[in-house]
C-alpha cells in the first residue's frame, strides 16, 4: 500500500511538471498507425509532418499574432486499430495536451478517434479519412480530402466508361469502415448505371484473412467485367495474385487505399496495369506540388505518395488555422474551441492536393480525384482527373 | 456446380494442410508430457519468418552467398534448413522454459501459463526486431496451374496437401514403428515409470519438440510460399484454431489431430462458401463446442480415469 | 477515500489524463478480483474472460443508448437525459446481468470436463463471444459501437464532479465486498472445497454442479460489469478489444497476485497498469517485457505475490477495521 502511494504521488508530481512546461511551443499531435497492418501510411505521414516541422521551426517557428512559437510535433502510434486510435487519442488530447490532433490515416480508426476528440471539444483533421462517418454530427472533426460518396461513383463512372464494364463484383474488408462504405456506394452507383444486379458478385472478407480462394472462386463463377476492391497496400498483393492464379482475367480496379508507395514491392508483375482511384498523382505534378515531391524526394528518397501529400496539407492547414487565430490565450479550452472557430471559416487554402474550404456547415472540403493507372514499369501515372 | 464443389474442396484440403500439421505438433507435445504448448502457433510464424531468411540469404541478398543458385535448388536446401532451425527453437524453449518447471515438479497450470506467455514473447519480440513492415516472401519456384475438373490449382497448393500427407504418413511411422516411437508412447502412459526401464526421458521430450516444431516450420514454409506476405501474428490465429481442431479430434492421437485439422478446414469453408466469411469463425466455433460437448475428450480421444 | 480523490479532481491537482489513469486501473481491478473467484479460488482455468466483459460492455452500452441517445439503427431516444444519473447504476446493472447469463451458458459444458478442456471451452466461448459481436451489424459489428459516451457527458454537466472515478471507485469495492462476504460464507466455502479436491467435495455433500454455476455466474456477471464500466469510460467499443490479449492479461494479473487472494489481484492489477503506463516508452517491448516477468515469475514464486493470502492475515490488525463472519 505504501509502494503503490509512493508511486502515486511521484506520477501526480510528473503530471504537474509537464502541464508547466512548454509554454512557448505550439503543440500537435498526429494519431498513425507506426505499426499494425499498415506502417507505410504512418511512416509517410510522420515523414512528411516532421519535413513541415523542421522547415516552419527553422524560420524561428509559427508566427501567431506577432509572437512566434515553435512548433512541437507528438506522434502516438495506433497500431491500425480502432480501439488502439481511440486510447492515442485520449493519450494525445488529455495526457499530452495538445492544440489540435492530425488523423487517424484510414477511416476505421478515424471514425471512432472522431468521436472522442468531438467529445473531448478537440480538433481534430483527418488527412487521408474518406468514409462520411469521420465528420458527420461532429463540429469539431475536419477532413482534408474527398468523401467516399464521391469515390464510389467516380469508380463506377470510370468501369462503365473506361474499361467498358458492364458487370461488376465487388471484394472487401467487411470488418472496416472504410472499405465497407466504399464498396456500398460502388455498388448504388454502379447499379444506378446499369441496373440492379449488375454487381454480380459481392463478396466479403475479414481483416487479416490471406485466403480469398473461396470468395474468388464464387466472383470467377459470377463472371464480371471488372473486380472492384477496396484494399490496402498489405491485402492488394495478395487478391490479385489469387484471383489471377484462380483464373481471372479481367481488370481489377482499385481505390485511394491502393495509393502506398509499399504497393508495388509486395505486389510485382501482377499489379501492372490496373487503375485505382486517388488524390493526387506524383507524376507530371507542377508548382507547388513539384516543390513538395522534390523536397520529400531529397530528404527521405522516396517519391511521396498520396498520404504523405495530404498530411502535409492538413497540417499546414491546422498551422493556417491557428495563425488566423491571432492569439494564444495560454487556456486550453478555450484555445481549442478559438481554432474550430477558425478553420470552420477557412476558404480557400491552396493545397498541393487542391484548393480547399470549409463552410462551416461540415468539416468537408470539396476536392477532385485523380485516377491513376499502374504502367508496365510498376510507377504510378496520371490518367485523368474528375471532379466534383 | 460441381466443379465450384472442387475448387472449394481443394481450397479447404489446402487450408486443412496447415491447420492440420500445426495441430499434429500440439498432439506430440501433449501426448508425450500432458502440456498444451500454447507457444507452438508461434513456432509455426518463427518458422515462415526462418524460412525467409535462408530463402532470402541463399538468393544472395546479404551478399554471403551469392552462387546464383536457381530456384529450385534454393528451395531444396530451404526446406531441411527451416525445419532444422526451428525444431532448435522449439527445443530451446523446452530447454530454458519448461524443463527447469518440470524437474521441479510444478503444477501443471504454471508450465501452461509460461507456454502462453513465451509465445507472446515471440510475437512481440519479433515486432520489436524487425520492426512492422510486412516482408514478402520471395517466389522461388514458377507457379504452374493446372486443371481438375474444371477446378483450377496451383502447384504450390498441390505441393501443400501433399506433404501434409506425406508427413503424417512419416509420422504414423515413427510413432508406431520405431524404438523412439515407442519411447514416446510409453512416456505418454506413465510418465514416471518410463525412467525407471531406463529410457532416458528428457531424449523423448527432446525428440518430442524437435518432431513438432520442425513440422510447425515446415507449415510455415508452405504457408509463407502460398500467403507470401508475413507478419509477426500470423500464428496467432493459425495456432489457436489448430489447437481447437486438434482438441476436437482427440488430442492424446495423432489421427485425431490430422483429422481435426481437416475437419476444421472443411467446416470452415463451407462456412465461407455458402454464409458470408464474417461468419465463418463464429460457425466453426459453435460446432467445434458442440463436438466437444458430445464428445469431451474429442472424437479419436481416450477419456482418461484419475484414480481417487 | 473517494472524498479525497473526488476533492483532488476538483482542485485540478488530478488531471485529465491522472483520472483516465485510475478509472482503467479500477476496471483492471474488478476484472482481475473476478477472474481469481474461478481460475483462483476454484483452480479452474478459463481463458475466456474477455468474451465477458465484452457482454456487459455491449449491453451497457446498447442500453444506455437505446435509453438516452438517439441513433440511427435504435431510434430516438426513449428517455429524457434528466433522468441518466439515476439511470446509470441500472445500466450497468443490466451488463452484469447479461454477462451473468453468458457465463451460465459457458458453465454447463464445463461441468463433463476438466483442466484443459475447460480451457478450450473457455477459449472457444471467447470466440464465439467476439465472432458474434462482429456478425450482428446493428452494434457495427467490427467497426465498433459509439454513442454512450454521451450519457457520461450529460451527467457531468448536470453536477461537475468525476462521475467515471466515482462509479468505477464504487464498482470496485462492490465487487471485493461481494468476492470476500461469497467465499467465506458457509455457503461459498465450496468453491475452495471444489478446489482441493471435487471428488471429496461432491461426496461431502457440497452440490458441485450449482457450486460452478454459481461461481461462474457471479465472476462474468461482475466481468460484464467491468466491461459496462470501460464502455462508458472509453466511449468506443469494438470485438477487437475483447481477444485473447485481453484475457491473457487478466490471466497475468491474477497469477501475478495468487491464486486465492483478493488482496492479491487488486495489488496486481494495480502494478500492471502501472506498469503498463511506465513501459509505455518501450512500446512494443513492453509486450515482450510483461511476460517474460510472469514466466520468471513461474520459474522462481509461482504462488504470486501473495500466495494464497490477504492483507489481514499479513497485517492482523487490519482485522478491526471490519468483520466478517
Amino acid at each position: 500500500m505504501k509502494k503503490f502511494a509512493r508511486v502515486f504521488l511521484t506520477l501526480v508530481c510528473v503530471l504537474l511538471f509537464t502541464a508547466a512546461a512548454g509554454a512557448e511551443t505550439i503543440k500537435l499531435g498526429f494519431n498513425i498507425p507506426m505499426t499494425g497492418d499498415i506502417p507505410k501510411v504512418g511512416e509517410m505521414a510522420k515523414q512528411s509532418a516532421e519535413m513541415l516541422k523542421e522547415q516552419v521551426n527553422a524560420k524561428g517557428g509559427l508566427d501567431v499574432g506577432g509572437k512566434k512559437y515553435q512548433l512541437e510535433f507528438v506522434y502516438v502510434d495506433n497500431e491500425t486499430k480502432p480501439e488502439s486510435a481511440v486510447n492515442a487519442a485520449l493519450k494525445l488530447i488529455e495526457g499530452e495536451k495538445v492544440l489540435a490532433m492530425v488523423g487517424p490515416m484510414g477511416s476505421g480508426r478515424a471514425v471512432p478517434a472522431g468521436e472522442v476528440a468531438n467529445n473531448l471539444k478537440t480538433v481534430m483533421l483527418a488527412p487521408w479519412s474518406t468514409n462520411p462517418k469521420t465528420t458527420l454530427d461532429r463540429p469539431y472533426v475536419f477532413r482534408a480530402c474527398f468523401l467516399d460518396d464521391f469515390q464510389g461513383p467516380v469508380a463506377a463512372k470510370f468501369a462503365t466508361n473506361q474499361l467498358k464494364a458492364k458487370t461488376a463484383a465487388v471484394l472487401f474488408d467487411v470488418a472496416q469502415d472504410y472499405s465497407k462504405g466504399l464498396s456500398e456506394f460502388f455498388k448504388k452507383s454502379f447499379e444506378e448505371l446499369h441496373g440492379a444486379g449488375a454487381v454480380v458478385a459481392y463478396e466479403t472478407f475479414t481483416t487479416k484473412d490471406v485466403d480469398f480462394s473461396a470468395q474468388l472462386t464464387k466472383i470467377i463463377k459470377a463472371k464480371p467485367d471488372v473486380l472492384f476492391t477496396p484494399q490496402y497496400y498489405n491485402e492488394v498483393p495478395l487478391i490479385v495474385r489469387q484471383a489471377r492464379e484462380l483464373g481471372f482475367k479481367g481488370p481489377i480496379l482499385g481505390s485511394d487505399s491502393w495509393g502506398s508507395a509499399e504497393l508495388m514491392g509486395l505486389c510485382g508483375d501482377d499489379c501492372k496495369g490496373q487503375y485505382f482511384v486517388t488524390h493526387y498523382a506524383a507524376a507530371g505534378a507542377k508548382g507547388a506540388t513539384k516543390e513538395f515531391i522534390d523536397n520529400f524526394n531529397a530528404k527521405y528518397g522516396q517519391i511521396p505518395d498520396d498520404v504523405g501529400a495530404l498530411t502535409w496539407d492538413a497540417t499546414n492547414m491546422a498551422l493556417a488555422a491557428i495563425q488566423k487565430m491571432g492569439a494564444l490565450s495560454g487556456d486550453l479550452a478555450k484555445d481549442r474551441d478559438a481554432l474550430r472557430a477558425a478553420l470552420a471559416s477557412m476558404s480557400g487554402f491552396e493545397g498541393i492536393t487542391g484548393t480547399m474550404s470549409y463552410d462551416g456547415k461540415s468539416g468537408d472540403p470539396s476536392k477532385c480525384a485523380v485516377i491513376v493507372k499502374i504502367n508496365d514499369a510498376g510507377e504510378f501515372t496520371f490518367h485523368e482527373t474528375v471532379c466534383p | 456446380m460441381l466443379e465450384t464443389f472442387i475448387q472449394q474442396g481443394i481450397n479447404a484440403l489446402q487450408l486443412g494442410s496447415y491447420y492440420s500439421l500445426i495441430a499434429l505438433g500440439y498432439c506430440l507435445v501433449y501426448g508425450v508430457l500432458l502440456l498444451i504448448n500454447f507457444a507452438h502457433g508461434d513456432i509455426f510464424m518463427v518458422g515462415a519468418y526462418i524460412a525467409f531468411f535462408c530463402a532470402t540469404a541463399l538468393m544472395g541478398k546479404y551478399g554471403v552467398l551469392d552462387a546464383g543458385m536457381s530456384g529450385w535448388i534454393v528451395l531444396a536446401l530451404t526446406v531441411p534448413l527451416t525445419m532444422l532451425l526451428t525444431s532448435g527453437v522449439g527445443v530451446f524453449i523446452e530447454r530454458v522454459a519448461y524443463r527447469p518447471l518440470r524437474l521441479k515438479g510444478a503444477n501443471r497450470l504454471y508450465v501452461v501459463i509460461t507456454a502462453l506467455m513465451m509465445g507472446i514473447v515471440l510475437e512481440y519480440g519479433n515486432l520489436a526486431m524487425l520492426g512492422a513492415t510486412r516482408k514478402s516472401f520471395p517466389t522461388l519456384v514458377p507457379r504452374a496451374i493446372f486443371e481438375i475438373g474444371g477446378a483450377t490449382v496451383t502447384s504450390l497448393k498441390l505441393a501443400a496437401i501433399f506433404t501434409s500427407f506425406a508427413v503424417f504418413g512419416l509420422l504414423q511411422w515413427i510413432v508406431t514403428r520405431t524404438k523412439i516411437g515407442m519411447a514416446m508412447r510409453a512416456v505418454s502412459f506413465d510418465k514416471f515409470a518410463v525412467p525407471l526401464m531406463g529410457i532416458p526421458l528428457d531424449i523423448v521430450i527432446i525428440f518430442t519438440f524437435f518432431l513438432g516444431s520442425s513440422m510447425a516450420g515446415l507449415a510455415g514454409l508452405l504457408y509463407a510460399m502460398n500467403f507470401p506476405v508475413l507478419d509477426p501474428f500470423m500464428g496467432a490465429l493459425v495456432g489457436w484454431k489448430a489447437f481447437i481442431a486438434a482438441v476436437v479430434g482427440g488430442i492424446g492421437d495423432i489421427r485425431g489431430a490430422f483429422i481435426g485439422g481437416f475437419l476444421l478446414a472443411f467446416l470452415e469453408v463451407a462456412v465461407a462458401a455458402t454464409f458470408s466469411s464474417e461468419l465463418r469463425d463464429l460457425i466453426s466455433f459453435t460446432i467445434l463446442l458442440g463436438i466437444l460437448s458430445w464428445k469431451p475428450t474429442g472424437l479419436f480421444g481416450k477419456p482418461r480415469t484419475t484414480k481417487i | 477515500m473517494l472524498l479525497g480523490l473526488v476533492a483532488m479532481t476538483q482542485t485540478g491537482l488530478l488531471g485529465q489524463y491522472a483520472q483516465t489513469f485510475l478509472c482503467t486501473m479500477g476496471i483492471y481491478m474488478i476484472l482481475a478480483a473476478s477472474l481469481n473467484l474461478v481460475n483462483g479460488y476454484m483452480g479452474e482455468f478459463s481463458c475466456g474472460h474477455a468474451g465477458f466483459m465484452a457482454v456487459g460492455a455491449y449491453t451497457a452500452s446498447i442500453v444506455g443508448v437505446i435509453l438516452f441517445v438517439g441513433d440511427e439503427h435504435f431510434g430516438p431516444a426513449l428517455l429524457p437525459m434528466s433522468l441518466a444519473p439515476l439511470a446509470f447504476p441500472l445500466i450497468l446493472a443490466t451488463g452484469f446481468a447479461a454477462a451473468a447469463l453468458v457465463g451460465l451458458l459457458v458453465a454447463i459444458p464445463s461441468f463433463k470436463t476438466r483442466g484443459d478442456y475447460l480451457a478450450v471451452i473457455t477459449l472457444a466461448a471467447g470466440y464465439i463471444v467476439k465472432s458474434a459481436l462482429e456478425n450482428i451489424e446493428v452494434v457495427g459489428g467490427p467497426r465498433g459501437f459509439m454513442g454512450m459516451k454521451k450519457v457520461v457527458l450529460a451527467i457531468e454537466e448536470s453536477f461537475t464532479v468525476p462521475w467515471m472515478l466515482v462509479w468505477i471507485f464504487i464498482g470496485v469495492v462492490l465487487t471485493v465486498w461481494l468476492l470476500r462476504r461469497f467465499v467465506y460464507s458457509t455457503y461459498g466455502k465450496g468453491v475452495m472445497a471444489i478446489h482441493q479436491d471435487e471428488v471429496a467435495a461432491e461426496i461431502m455433500s457440497v452440490n458441485t454442479n450449482h457450486m460452478k454455476l454459481v461461481a461462474f455466474m457471479l465472476s462474468s456477471g461482475l466481468a460484464g460489469l467491468a466491461g459496462g464500466l470501460y464502455a462508458y469510460l472509453i466511449g468506443f467499443v469494438n470485438p477487437a478489444s475483447f481477444t485473447i490479449l485481453r484475457s491473457t492479461e487478466c490471466l497475468v494479473m491474477v497469477y501475478l497476485g495468487g491464486m486465492g487472494s483478493l488482496t492479491g489481484s487488486i495489488l496486481a492489477a494495480g502494478i500492471f497498469t502501472i506498469l503498463l503506463e511506465f513501459l509505455k516508452p518501450l512500446e512494443q517491448l513492453k509486450w515482450v517485457a510483461i511476460p517474460m516477468l510472469l514466466i520468471v515469475l513461474m520459474q522462481f514464486r509461482p504462488e504470486g505475490l501473495m500466495g494464497n493470502r490477504e492483507l489481514s492475515d499479513i497485517f492482523p490488525k487490519l482485522k478491526r477495521f471490519y468483520r466478517f463472519k
